[in-house]
């Protein structure tokens, strides 16, 4: 005879389940009992393998006899399996699901010695509840595989949905301005104005800081140190300004919306305005719209501002008087410089915005998909406006602006 | 089923809750026995899920005391914890995991089950309460109703002795909630399983509660203890008897 007998004390011990011949006792102190070892000994009963169980069968003691016992009764295939659990004082389901995963391991059903009414009834339970889950997870797997493939696509076909949908409604808005009501606009631009004034002053400066230094350090080698004026001024107009404030709507504001308008439609509000017939893209999107379009100008003039400030500081420790530098400035950049940024910037807004709204209006069930929905305007809001940047960059170039 | 001779489980004592200079009720005294379904009914407003939530130490009762399983939940609560199962009103599943991983968590964080045998036991509970083959769904993708087996499959990780279970039946069709009593009862007859179920829902009450007591919001406390079908039939009073025979006050 061979026997296994695994040492350990359970870990978990609480008053339940089914004791081997006597009822179920249950103090009220037990949640303090002690536990027993439990153990399994495979023995040869003529023909038969038999494995006697001992002990409490909760889940500490199926975790301790777990690959023990299966492999014994995976060894044991094509012989008749027995459990004698006339040695068990306790089995609850987790014992119970130790006993039916031994006679899948084995292959076929075990005949049940020792074991009291109650437990017998509750080994066919769990013998009943296991019996499903193989075919329903394969099917489940199946079943995601496939809206993952076409994920790419229904993401595309959304957003030209979506372009369209607000196409209609700014178009219709004339007919429906009771829908849109002053209160959205002026509440979301002073959410993604006002409040991210700060923000944007702070990172401007400390861009146009930065930038300054690190570009005067080589030019003091050519003695053209004034020149950094012309570099960061056009880069800020140019580029930086409506750039930078592009990502501080997506992270900021496009985020917000996502998740404002993902909760409402999570909390089924989006589908109750359709039902009084009340257009969500006119109620929910075509405001934050407006008032992204309404806040970028705002927001890309107080960064180049705050970015020439920051480039000031620096000449002004390298020795150059601000006149020079305002001079400078003038001198290097023109009314289109400043006006092309502020048209990027009024693009970059829309495309922010907009993307916020769609992956807002496209949450699905749930809280988590709150946070998807605002990752994914997060981060569709920047790609976005970098390939759209690339974009203007091209057009700009042919036209010589 | 005579509550007499089994041993008491959960012992509430002259417990008190106060919000302020607001009570909300006073001098609730009751004891539950193993293996009873034991029902804490009464009107919106009365106290029923606050006194659930002392009962399972989430809130600290104002005044008098509470033993869950010979262990006061006040000094005691954690080495109650793991012996206890509570289904939420709502579920209150994971959202960001699926049926089987929300049921093995407890398993995970309280046993030392190696992962197949994890997902084994998990699988039964979720085969218990009929829900295996939505196994590897998240909670977004199922129904209030099932959502709510879920959350009892998930109570029932541990094999606790106790289950506390608020507001089963809320907000779901009569189906399915004579669906959640038929499996209360055979959870407690098949497993043994102690329930404490805060409802208002009358069918819900009559179909599965051993014993209940009824919380008033005027009298701020109780005003009825005992087998529903006797307070139905024998109370006097004219909140206990309104309630039992839906009548306006």
């Amino acid at each position: 005879m061979h026997e296994i007998s695994i040492l350990g004390r359970a870990s978990i011990t609480r008053p339940t389940a089914f004791v081997g011949d006597a009822p179920a006792v249950r103090a009220r102190t037990t949640p303090a009992r002690t536990g027993e070892t439990a153990t399994v000994a495979p023995t040869e009963r003529a023909d038969r393998l038999a494995l006697v169980f001992a002990g409490r069968l909760d889940a500490a003691g199926a975790g301790l006899l777990w690959t023990p016992a299966l492999k014994a009764a995976s060894g044991a295939k094509g012989r008749p399996l027995l459990f004698d659990l006339s040695g068990v004082s306790l089995c609850d389901t987790a014992g119970a699901t130790l006993l039916v995963a031994a006679e899948n391991a084995h292959g076929s059903r075990a005949e049940l010695e020792g074991a009291n009414e109650a437990m017998a009834a509750l080994i066919a339970r769990v013998r009943e509840a296991l019996q499903e889950p193989a075919q329903a997870k394969a099917a489940s797997e199946r079943l995601r595989l496939i809206p993952l493939l076409l994920s790419g696509f229904a993401t595309a076909a959304n957003g030209i949905a979506f372009l369209g949908e607000a196409a209609v409604a700014i178009i219709l808005a004339p007919r429906r301005l009771r829908m849109l009501r002053p209160v959205d606009i002026f509440g979301t631009a002073d959410q993604a104005g006002v409040r991210a004034m700060p923000l944007v002053l702070l990172l401007g400066f400390l861009i146009g800081l930065i930038l300054a230094f690190q570009s005067a350090i080589p030019l003091r080698t050519f003695g053209a140190v004034i020149f950094v004026a012309n570099l960061v001024a056009i880069g800020l107009f140019r580029e930086l300004g409506p750039l930078l404030a592009a990502v501080i709507l997506a992270g900021r504001t496009a985020s917000a919306f996502a998740a404002e308008i993902g909760t409402m439609k999570v909390n089924e509000e989006v589908d109750a305005l359709s039902t009084m017939g009340l257009d969500p893209m006119t109620m929910l999107v075509l405001p934050r719209l407006c008032a992204a379009v309404l806040v970028m100008p705002m927001l890309t003039i107080g960064l180049e501002l705050a970015g020439l400030v920051g480039m000031a500081v620096v000449l002004k420790l390298f020795g150059y008087p601000l006149a020079a530098v305002v001079a400078q400035v003038q001198g290097a950049t023109t009314i289109g410089d400043f006006a092309g940024g502020l048209f990027k910037a009024l693009c970059f807004a829309a495309v922010v915005a907009a993307i916020g709204c769609n992956r807002g209006l496209a949450t699905g069930r749930g809280p988590r998909a709150v946070g998807i929905s605002a990752t994914s305007a997060v981060v569709g809001g920047i790609v976005a406006t970098i390939l759209l940047d690339g974009l203007f960059a091209l057009v700009f170039y042919r036209l010589g602006l | 089923m005579s509550a007499g001779s089994r041993a008491v489980v959960v012992r509430a004592d002259g417990v008190a809750q106060r919000f302020g200079s607001r009570t909300i009720y006073q001098n609730v005294s009751f004891t539950v026995a193993e293996k009873e379904v034991f029902v804490i009914l009464g009107g919106s407003g009365c106290g029923k899920s606050t006194l659930m939530k002392q009962l399972i130490g989430l809130i600290a009762p104002s005044m008098g005391s509470i033993e869950v399983l010979g262990h006061d939940m006040l000094r005691e609560r954690e080495s109650v914890l793991p012996h206890i199962g509570v289904m939420f009103q709502s579920g209150a599943l994971f959202g960001s995991m699926t049926l089987l991983e929300n049921v093995m968590l407890p398993l995970e964080i309280y046993t030392g089950l190696q992962p197949a045998a994890r997902e084994s036991v998990a699988r039964t509970k979720l085969g218990l309460v009929g829900l295996a083959a939505s196994a590897s769904l998240l909670p977004a993708e199922i129904s209030g109703g099932m959502a709510k087996r879920a959350g009892i499959a998930r109570a029932m990780a541990l094999d606790p002795p106790l289950l506390f279970l608020d507001e089963p039946g809320a907000g779901l069709d009569p189906i399915t909630s004579a669906g959640l009593d038929a499996l209360i009862l055979e959870l407690r007859d098949a497993l043994g399983v102690t329930f404490i179920v805060v409802t208002h829902e009358l069918a819900s009450i009559m179909a599965i509660a051993d014993r209940c007591i009824m919380l008033d919001r005027d009298a701020g406390g109780l005003i009825a203890e005992g087998r529903p079908e006797r307070l139905k039939a024998e109370s006097t009073n004219p909140v206990v008897h309104a309630f039992f025979h839906r009548e306006v006050l």
